[in-house]
């Protein structure tokens, strides 16, 4: 068979004249399907064979724009190519028509265009240039939403596969230099020198070595790795053989949790090409190195995410870490030297080869190098995937990216890394984000998940979701996580239904403190951080739970009362509203809650057009 | 060989490389105290109890897995320790049955002994515990997993017995629970009866039924005999009692199949004079026999009649 060389330039040649032809992609990621971008994807084979158009209709991956799927984009030959949101079937047609038939875009649907090589169009947001995508940079993200993830040479023309071939002319020690010189961190959430982890794994002693990709992504919030997975297969692959031929290891694992069935199957895809092309198996594009992948699917449990646990995982054991050292650099799978990234950190892996470490230490802060892909979630009108480099502000991600709070809502805090972060609250929104400027205000990067809350959200019952969940995904072997976070999730449940004690902070912090420093696992080490930054910065909160009896959000159901004032003009909706029949009240009076009855759902509260009904 | 030395409470230790704090400090006189290590199948690491305090460490490791090194500097009672090892304690007992008085254990149980030794009187902590049911299924061992502290030495026991691994953890966090297969009882399960899991159990959770009530654990004085029904040469107990044997534990596996039933009835009939009643397993029910049968002698006998 022929070298990539070979191939290479045949390759580009046709995705050169695909991008030419009028195109229509549609967003298929979990995302896009999620918001029904499978049925518009019929509705508009339906309409250009209908229509008895000349167009490709293809598809994508998520092009982070999660807020406005599903998403569309459509290109004519020497134009820019116009992405459209919000696009259902029914308005498949009037696009159609506007943008592919009469050749003017319907700039009312359009979020940003693209413009490549092709002319802009007036009137609609330039990516680079547009509130979303200015203050991003596009490195390892850079292929989501913009090629077919599910062929293999979609990744070749955009430059795949170039990293393994100049990594095969390198020497393996001359690759973790570069690494190390790019200054990569575990993306996974450690953050954890890359190189240097590569160089423990090459110094180690093994007749065998192993490469095992952290693809077990389970913060709430977080879908990065998902995003990459399903987006950018072979770039993880590729990072992988890459670190394999660093190493000197021939065999890799993807472990993938099971609930990302898209990506497991892109990826087995994407294996399958690649060894159809001889770019993964035995001598690899004519080399002596030989690599094979496979993947593992993880069953449900979040602590998995742990590598000794993953570890334990994949050889068929519970899913349960063992103790440290030996690192898995060391005594990793099957005991044998293993290293062991996550899936944002391979895929950073080719980029940084073909460029050079330098390049990708030209991005970021002193500490932290490069970019991080971010999870923008809960109550911020722009949710989706953004790349931002290191260093930038928790501002600029919540009100430039992020476009600001729902319905202009005041902002409260952001949870940073998941239930083993921390969340921050408005006076550390200039903090330049980067992992020691993270854990120094108590959170931490974590894997990149970003959850924005805004003033109706109560810190006590956020603290009380978190705890929730760590306390669910704890795997019961070591005393202070199975027991310790069980106490304080009760504590927590107590104050938030107002049966809290004067005691109850102290026990807090002393379960926090004790469990933190005697855990056996990162998962229960971090597992306390929800509690204790929320008691750092919202303590009064707590303390109006416990002593007032009050939600100062007005959320925690047990601690409201709902009351009608003097603004009641008696008109009888919020009798309707109702579920209980708790409202009362001659017509043209001012109307009564009985307490007793009162559910507290709130139904009656937007019925109300007099603002009458006061929640406290 | 190789040595390594380090300070564990300001006093100077010097132990063969590769061993663990634990060993370091427990070999200089120091206290730690531990649940679910076991030198045997050591490396568990899980109940935390045996955390200590090692300069520039992160956080508190667990002395049991750690290795002792050049120049570390080890405190095993500093004030964060003893913080910890308070609250681990007072998590146990919050989600363990407090009935010393009347437990089989008391007196020789180690969640006790801590609880006393660091003060902890009760759990502070309100809220859910376990409850399952007692397993009085085997008519030799006990099983009550609401006593049960999770510290594993009775699964890494149990597995380390060749075919056997007849239990393990079974669900997840504050769920977990150490059962036999598909959770079913103890009588159900392939379990052989050799109650080596009985000897390491720190707690009340497992114990020797035909013992159930008939001593406290200072009343009753141990003597250790080497079984002789085959040539692998198990350790048992004689428990006495006033001088009298009440009845024969499991104590220490030798290689082979080792700590069978049939040589823990052997002795209870040799040294007991009100030996237990034998029953064995047939057709997954425990029926009682007769002593040839328990023991194997139906045909020798016929051929001596």
């Amino acid at each position: 068979m022929g070298t990539l060389k070979d191939h290479r330039s045949s390759i580009e040649e046709q995705h050169t004249k695909k991008m030419e032809r009028s195109r229509i992609v549609v967003g298929l990621g979990t995302c896009g399907i999620a918001a029904g971008g499978n049925k518009v994807m019929a509705a508009i084979r339906g309409e250009v064979e209908s229509r008895g158009l000349d167009v490709d209709v293809d598809f994508t991956s998520c092009i982070g724009m999660c807020y406005a799927e599903p998403v569309v984009e459509m290109s004519l030959p020497g134009a820019a190519s116009v992405v459209y949101g919000g696009v259902y079937p029914e308005n498949v047609a009037k696009l159609i028509e506007g943008h592919l038939v009469n050749k003017i875009p319907v700039t009312d649907m359009a979020e940003i265009q693209v413009v490549g090589a092709g002319v802009p169009y007036e009137g609609i947001p330039v990516m680079e240039k547009s509130t979303y995508y200015e203050k991003q940079i596009r490195s390892v993200t850079s292929r989501l939403g913009r090629t077919n993830p599910e062929r293999i040479e979609d990744y070749i023309a955009t430059g795949g596969y170039a990293g393994i071939e100049k990594a095969l002319t390198m020497e393996p020690q001359e690759i973790i230099n570069e690494v190390k010189i790019s200054g990569l961190r575990g993306r996974g959430g450690g953050g954890f020198p890359t190189g240097t982890k590569w160089q423990f794994v090459s110094d180690a002693v093994g007749d065998k070595k192993y490469i095992v990709c952290n693809a077990d992504e389970g913060d709430p919030g977080a879908f990065m790795d998902r995003s990459i997975l399903e987006g950018d297969p072979h770039a993880i692959m590729e990072g992988m053989m890459i670190a394999g031929y660093a190493i000197g290891a021939d065999e890799g694992i993807i472990y993938c949790r099971a609930e990302y069935p898209l990506a497991i199957s892109r990826l087995n895809l994407a294996i399958e090409k690649a060894e159809a092309m001889g770019i993964l198996g035995n001598n690899i594009l004519g080399s002596e190195f030989n690599f094979k992948i496979r993947i593992k699917a993880g069953a449900g449990a979040f602590v998995c995410g742990e590598e000794t646990a993953l570890l334990n995982s994949i050889e068929g054991y519970r899913g349960t870490p063992r103790v440290r050292p030996p690192f898995p650099a060391h005594k990793g799978l099957w005991q044998k030297p293993t290293c062991l990234n996550n899936v944002e950190s391979f895929a950073n892996i080719p980029f940084i080869v073909r460029n050079g470490g330098a390049w990708y230490a030209s991005m970021g802060t002193e500490k932290s190098k490069g970019s991080k892909v971010f999870c923008l979630t809960g109550n911020i009108n722009n949710t989706g995937l953004a790349e931002v480099p290191m260093g930038i502000t928790l501002r600029e991600i919540v009100y430039d990216i992020a476009g600001g709070i729902l319905e202009g809502r005041k902002f409260k805090a952001v949870q940073s890394g998941g239930p083993s972060g921390g969340c921050l609250p408005a006076d550390q929104l200039d903090l330049p984000i980067d992992y020691d400027s993270l854990i120094g205000a108590g959170a931490m990067m974590g894997s990149g998940g970003l959850v924005v809350m805004d003033e109706t959200t109560c810190m006590v019952d956020m603290a009380r979701f978190f705890l929730n969940f760590t306390q669910l995904e704890s795997c019961g072997k070591c005393t202070p996580c199975r027991e310790g976070t069980k106490r304080m999730l009760e504590i927590l449940e107590r104050i938030c239904e107002g049966l809290g004690g004067p005691n109850d902070i102290e026990t807090l912090e002393r379960l926090a403190k004790v469990i933190k420093s005697s855990a056996l696992c990162a998962l229960g080490q971090t597992a306390p951080n929800p509690v204790l930054t929320t008691l750092r910065y919202f303590r009064d909160e707590y303390e109006a739970h416990i002593n007032d009896k009050r939600c100062p959000a007005g959320l925690c159901a047990e601690l409201l009362t709902f009351t009608v004032n003097d603004r009641c003009v008696g008109c009888g909706v919020c009798i309707k509203a109702c579920p209980v029949n708790a409202i009362s009240g001659e017509k043209k009076a001012v109307h009564v809650i009985d307490p007793e009855a009162c559910i507290k759902c709130g139904a009656c509260v937007p019925k109300c057009k007099f603002d009458a009904i006061v929640k406290a | 060989m190789s040595t390594v030395t380090l300070t564990i409470n300001s006093q100077e230790v010097t132990v063969p490389k590769g061993s663990t704090v634990l060993d370091a400090a427990v070999g200089a006189g120091f206290f730690i105290p531990t649940f679910c290590h076991d030198p045997i199948y050591a490396g568990y690491g899980g109940c935390r109890i045996c955390i200590v305090d090692i300069k520039g460490a992160r956080n508190l490791p667990a002395s049991c897995v750690t290795a002792a090194a050049d120049g570390m500097i080890v405190e095993t009672e500093s004030a964060p320790v003893v913080e910890a090892r308070k609250t681990i304690i007072e998590l146990m007992l919050a989600n363990h049955p407090v009935d010393c008085m009347t437990c089989e254990k008391c007196g020789d149980c180690r969640l006790q002994d801590y609880a006393f030794r660091y003060g902890v009187e009760s759990a502070g902590f309100g809220g859910e515990r376990k409850d399952y049911e007692f397993d009085t299924t085997n008519p030799y061992i006990n099983r009550n997993m609401n006593k049960c502290i999770l510290c594993g030495k009775c699964v890494r026991t149990c597995k380390g017995a060749e075919d056997r691994a007849v239990i393990d953890f079974t669900f997840r966090g504050f769920d977990t629970k150490v059962a036999p297969a598909l959770d079913s009882s103890l009588a159900e399960s392939a379990c052989v009866s050799c109650s080596r899991c009985v000897s390491v159990c720190p707690v009340g959770a497992l114990t020797d039924k035909p013992l159930g009530g008939k001593a406290r654990a200072w009343e009753v004085v141990k003597e250790e005999v080497t079984c002789t029904w085959c040539d692998a040469g198990c350790l048992f107990d004689l428990v006495r009692k006033n001088g009298e044997v009440i009845g024969v534990a499991a104590k220490a596996p030798a290689g082979g199949r080792p700590l069978c039933l049939k040589g823990r009835l052997g002795l209870e009939l040799r040294y007991n004079d009100k030996p237990l009643k034998p029953m064995l397993k047939k057709d997954d029910q425990y029926v009682e026999v007769s002593w040839t049968e328990a023991l194997g002698l139906d045909e020798i006998l016929e051929k001596l009649n």
